[in-house]
């Protein structure tokens, strides 16, 4: 396209429409959570930050917080700890293992996760293993969750510094493979490692149907409070929501300029 | 090089065990439970034959096929004219407009079912102002019934239709459009016999995709209506986990339906973009850049949250 498009009312009227219907429910809840009260005006009649005092002091929700922060934070770190070196020994030596890679990792888009719940009801529940409703269940859980996400990420930095080459050309000058691993490509695929850490993050913080379902009574993390909350009062769980929303775009927009980033430095 | 190997391996122990431990044996232990009979081992099909004489379930089933086509179907037809849209647009318009799409989507789940109650609930915002200003129009509305989960479903249904759509346009080509004017064809002819067939492929893989996350969503559903929309995937929650009397095997037959009928869709999502890849492979623009994949994996992270 050399000529700059010349942009027509019907398409201008369109994607406003399109804006509109997607922000009105965005900031209908963002009005909700500041407003004392809010009926028969288009607009709410007077302001008040005192939900959002009120949430900060509610201990339950800064309990909750504080479950979903630890329980991402080691599902995350688990999912890296273990993904790294088998993403590496996979891309890098045995890349026959690659379909059955592609294969495993679709399971979990294709999979809802209500029924990834029942299977892990089912097998967790009773018998020699019995963890349901704890922490480990749903970390297990977690790990599942994250896995194409971190498998995509790994796998893609690997590839885009060419890890293979990389380590040739260390083995060639008489490194160790292990330190070739800690010392060059380690350092080298760490900005894509950590985008997928954050996306990874982020996906589980918003994580409620696995967690509802297989630990809710038990474990309450911020978006089973929020579920909790939502029919008790309006306004709070709206400045609970609004916060939540607010958190997730701060760590996409780290997610866009650190991939931003990383691509500006892999083409310069 | 075989003491080398060893140590690859043991790179690869964790990984399995994590993935047998939570991802197979899960799904294994699913579908033999849906085959076994209640405190028994033997292989049954009684599960499956009480569902599919039961009209409670197979409205469950009904609805939630029906659900899912019809909101899949809107999102497609309003991503297209967005996604085309879109593309008129200069390039720093078109990625703020596809960012906001995209913000958007992390509006998903149990914050978006509470945000239409805030509009559109028995005491909503809209539903208030409507009753004031004697608007009659919207009196039959309820936010809570099929019409309401078709307006929620297809809110989170349309960026993801957006976003899968969107790239596809940047296959046809402007030169495509001027040799089609230079031959006489009115633009109506040059999209109905060049640009859609182009697009039909990724028309149906988003399908693909868009049915199987609205047959997969769980958490708006339960947080608007909670247990009483009889939709597949709030039946097998509560026939699992729920209150009422477990029945953890006819939950697991019905699971083991809901998950071969998204596996199908999104088996469809994979031959379709293998079909488009062989029609616009060659002139498309390769999409590979950094932002545009984590654009992708928002899409798939959206899912999730559905």
């Amino acid at each position: 396209m050399n000529m700059k498009p010349k942009v027509g009312w019907t398409h201008r009227s369109l994607l406003f429409l399109l804006m509109l219907y997607l922000l009105l429910p965005l900031v209908a809840t963002g009005l909700y959570a500041l407003a004392t009260n809010w009926q028969t005006t288009i607009l709410p009649e007077s302001w008040t930050l005192n939900w959002f005092k009120d949430m900060f002091q509610d201990l339950r929700f800064l309990e909750a917080l504080w479950t979903s922060f630890y329980l991402c934070l080691i599902s995350v770190a688990l999912s890296l700890v273990i993904m790294l070196p088998a993403v590496f020994v996979i891309t890098v030596y045995l890349p026959k293992l690659e379909s059955f890679m592609k294969g495993l990792v679709v399971l979990p888009y294709a999979v809802p996760g209500v029924v990834a719940a029942v299977g892990l009801i089912r097998t967790y529940s009773s018998g020699p293993i019995d963890i349901a409703g704890t922490a480990y269940i749903l970390i297990g859980a977690y790990f599942v969750v994250v896995l194409p996400y971190m498998y995509q990420g790994i796998r893609n930095s690997l590839l885009t510094v060419s890890a293979v080459e990389l380590l040739n050309a260390a083995e060639m000058l008489g490194a160790k493979r292990a330190r070739a691993f800690v010392t060059i490509i380690l350092p080298n695929i760490w900005p894509g490692v950590i985008i997928s850490t954050l996306l990874s993050f982020s996906v589980l913080f918003g994580e409620f149907v696995v967690t509802n379902m297989l630990v809710g009574g038990h474990i309450h993390t911020i978006q089973v409070y929020l579920y909790q909350r939502v029919s008790e009062s309006g306004h709070l769980a709206s400045a609970i929501a609004i916060s939540y929303f607010i958190f997730i775009m701060i760590l996409s927009t780290i997610l866009m300029r650190l991939g931003r980033k990383m691509n500006g430095g892999t083409q310069g | 090089m075989k003491r080398r190997n060893r140590w690859m391996w043991l790179g690869l122990v964790p990984f399995a065990f994590m993935v047998l431990a939570f991802q197979l044996a899960p799904i294994l232990s699913m579908v033999t439970g849906s085959f076994s009979k209640i405190d028994g081992f033997g292989f049954t099909m009684d599960h499956y034959v009480k569902i599919f004489n039961s009209a409670y379930y197979l409205k469950a089933i009904k609805n939630s096929l029906l659900i899912a086509a019809y909101s899949s179907i809107v999102a497609i037809i309003v991503g297209l004219a967005c996604a085309y849209s879109i593309t008129r647009f200069t390039p720093s318009v078109r990625d703020r407009l596809l960012m906001i799409s995209n913000m958007t989507s992390n509006f998903a789940g149990v914050p978006l079912a509470f945000a239409y109650i805030i509009l559109l609930g028995n005491n909503g915002v809209f539903t208030l102002l409507f009753k004031q200003w004697g608007w009659n129009v919207f009196s039959g509305f309820d936010l809570y019934s099929w019409t309401g989960l078709v307006l929620v479903y297809v809110y989170f249904q349309v960026p993801l239709a957006l976003l899968l759509l969107y790239p596809s346009f940047y296959g046809i080509r402007e030169q495509w459009k001027e040799a089609a004017a230079l031959l006489g064809a009115r633009p109506w002819q040059f999209w109905r016999t060049v640009g859609l067939p182009m697009l039909t492929p990724s028309i149906f893989g988003t399908l693909g995709i868009l049915f199987a996350n609205a047959m997969g969503a769980y958490a708006t559903a339960y947080a608007l209506v909670g247990g009483n929309f009889n939709l597949l995937a709030i039946r097998i929650g509560s026939l699992v986990a729920g209150d009422v009397v477990n029945q953890p095997e006819v939950g697991s037959a019905l699971a083991v339906i809901l998950a071969v009928s998204t596996l199908l869709a999104v088996f469809l999502n994979h031959q379709m973009t293998k079909r488009s890849q062989r029609f616009t492979g060659t002139y498309a623009p390769k999409s590979n850049s950094s932002k545009e994949r984590s654009l992708r994996a928002r899409a798939r992270a959206k899912e999730e949250a559905g």
